[in-house]
């Protein structure tokens, strides 16, 4: 009966925000394409490079059902199944429209913007301020004057003249999934505050079984009596991890980017992982690894390496669980929808949307699973880490 | 030979996910039968064991990404 107006307010202001950045990022790329300066794009600009990208979808889609024109390439699922689960530079709508992004390239020689509208999907080169960029594979490459090609810099290529912090499909869905978290959480820590001492109601009765599922089975039996100081920590990775896996299983804008199933991105969360473990460990711990009394002292020098590889490997396989998860379920899911086209036949159609259905209700159980795994194993080294011994101990 | 070796290397990697996954199943199963009580708990530890091994088996399939051409 009383709504609270601070709860509506929180929730419409950021809404709204989230709408004012999404109308931004429509209308903000063609001012990237033109000029290296801040001004916005007129609207005859949007349209023009609205149909451009019409036009080339459309090729490309017609190209890739294949078979139907003679003379059109044949249909590769592979090579679609690989564009679909990996990032790219314009995101792609309905039907022929895409969202073009910008560009960011920072070379050696400075900044560079642009939208990668000029890209044409690979088709084009792009010369810019300070050099000539092609799109390959999707990422962007410089060509030199002989047509020698410079790659971007990357994990295993960090020295490079070009370093790419595009806004790509990936960042985008970040941020999207970040402002559902935002969205949601402060609806709720603002709610629990404004009715301090009432039962919860409305989007806090939801919330709060979770939040305490992750207290009471994640963080409190593996952690013990610490458990406080890393609530956040571990509330951020399984909501997180949860609402990105998620978005990736929406088909349909704006979901469907496969953004856990990216390596870099698990990577970083099993870094923040290997971070908050090993350096909140206390002296038992190191002395497990370093002295361990327990060990003859001929095997030290096997038990050093050994150990310190298992502190480099569980993070490691933190990673390597989560990206392989989402990514197999997704390759599941693009590879029963293009059996449509390999067998060229509208009649598979039932049977592949019905499997697809199925094996997309257990994406949406790996989906909570892998989040809880990757939380459950994050309170397990972090409980590990800073274990009292016990009173028996022989140290 | 049609198709790659990559294939084949992820198909290995699999049977061990089928006979890890299914000795955890049938274990639990077991469990549960013996002392239905305690079904919830045996459940939980089931599907932790069961996304472990899974995560094992996953590398395999990694690695034959890998060397897909």
């Amino acid at each position: 009966m009383y709504k609270s107006s601070i709860l509506k307010a929180k929730k419409t202001t950021l809404l709204s925000i989230f709408c004012v950045f999404l109308a931004l990022m429509a209308f903000s790329v063609p001012s990237f394409s033109q000029e290296h300066s801040a001004e916005h794009g007129t609207d005859t600009a949007t349209t023009e490079h609205v149909t451009e990208a019409v036009a080339h979808e459309a090729g490309e889609a017609i190209a890739a059902e294949g078979g139907e024109h003679g003379g059109e390439k044949a249909f590769e699922p592979s090579e679609v199944i690989s564009e679909h689960i990996a990032d790219s530079h314009s995101f792609h709508i309905i039907g022929k429209t895409a969202l073009p992004l910008p560009v960011i390239l920072y070379t050696d020689k400075g900044l560079e913007v642009f939208s990668s509208e000029h890209f044409e999907h690979g088709h084009a080169d792009y010369t810019g301020k300070y050099y000539t960029y092609r799109l390959i594979k999707d990422k962007v490459n410089i060509v030199g004057v002989a047509g020698e090609l410079l790659p971007a810099a990357n994990v295993l290529l960090m020295h490079s003249t070009l370093i790419d912090l595009s806004i790509t499909r990936n960042v985008v869905s970040m941020w999207l999934s970040i402002a559902v978290l935002l969205i949601i959480f402060l609806a709720v820590s603002s709610a629990y505050k404004k009715r301090n001492g009432q039962a919860p109601k409305g989007l806090q009765s939801f919330m709060e079984p979770l939040i305490l599922f992750v207290r009471d089975d994640i963080a409190r039996p593996n952690i013990g009596y610490k458990y406080q100081r890393y609530m956040p920590l571990l509330l951020t990775i399984f909501f997180f991890v949860w609402i990105n896996n998620l978005i990736g299983l929406i088909p349909f804008f704006p979901g469907g980017s496969n953004l856990t199933g990216n390596i870099a991105v698990t990577l970083v969360l099993s870094v923040i992982t290997l971070i908050v473990v090993n350096l909140g460990a206390n002296k038992h711990y190191w002395g497990h690894i370093f002295v361990p009394h327990s060990v003859p002292k001929v095997l030290w020098p096997l038990w050093w390496v050994i150990e310190l590889v298992g502190i480099i490997s569980r993070p490691f396989a933190l990673m390597i669980r989560l990206f392989a998860n989402i990514t197999a379920g997704h390759i599941i899911v693009l590879s029963l929808i293009s059996l449509i086209f390999v067998f060229k036949s509208l009649y598979i159609a039932p049977v592949s949307v019905a499997f697809v259905v199925f094996m997309d209700v257990l994406e949406l159980l790996v989906a909570a699973l892998q989040a809880f795994i990757f939380t459950m194993l994050t309170a397990l080294f972090i409980g590990a880490s800073i274990e009292e011994p016990h009173a028996d101990a022989h140290h | 030979m049609v198709g790659s070796i990559a294939a084949l290397g992820a198909g290995l990697a699999v049977i061990g996910a089928g006979i890890g996954v299914g000795q955890i199943g049938g274990k639990a199963v077991e469990g549960i039968a013996r002392q239905p009580e305690a079904a919830a708990k045996i459940q939980t530890a089931m599907i932790i064991a069961a996304a472990l091994v899974e995560g094992v088996a996953l590398f395999g399939v990694v690695v034959s990404f890998m060397g897909l051409k």
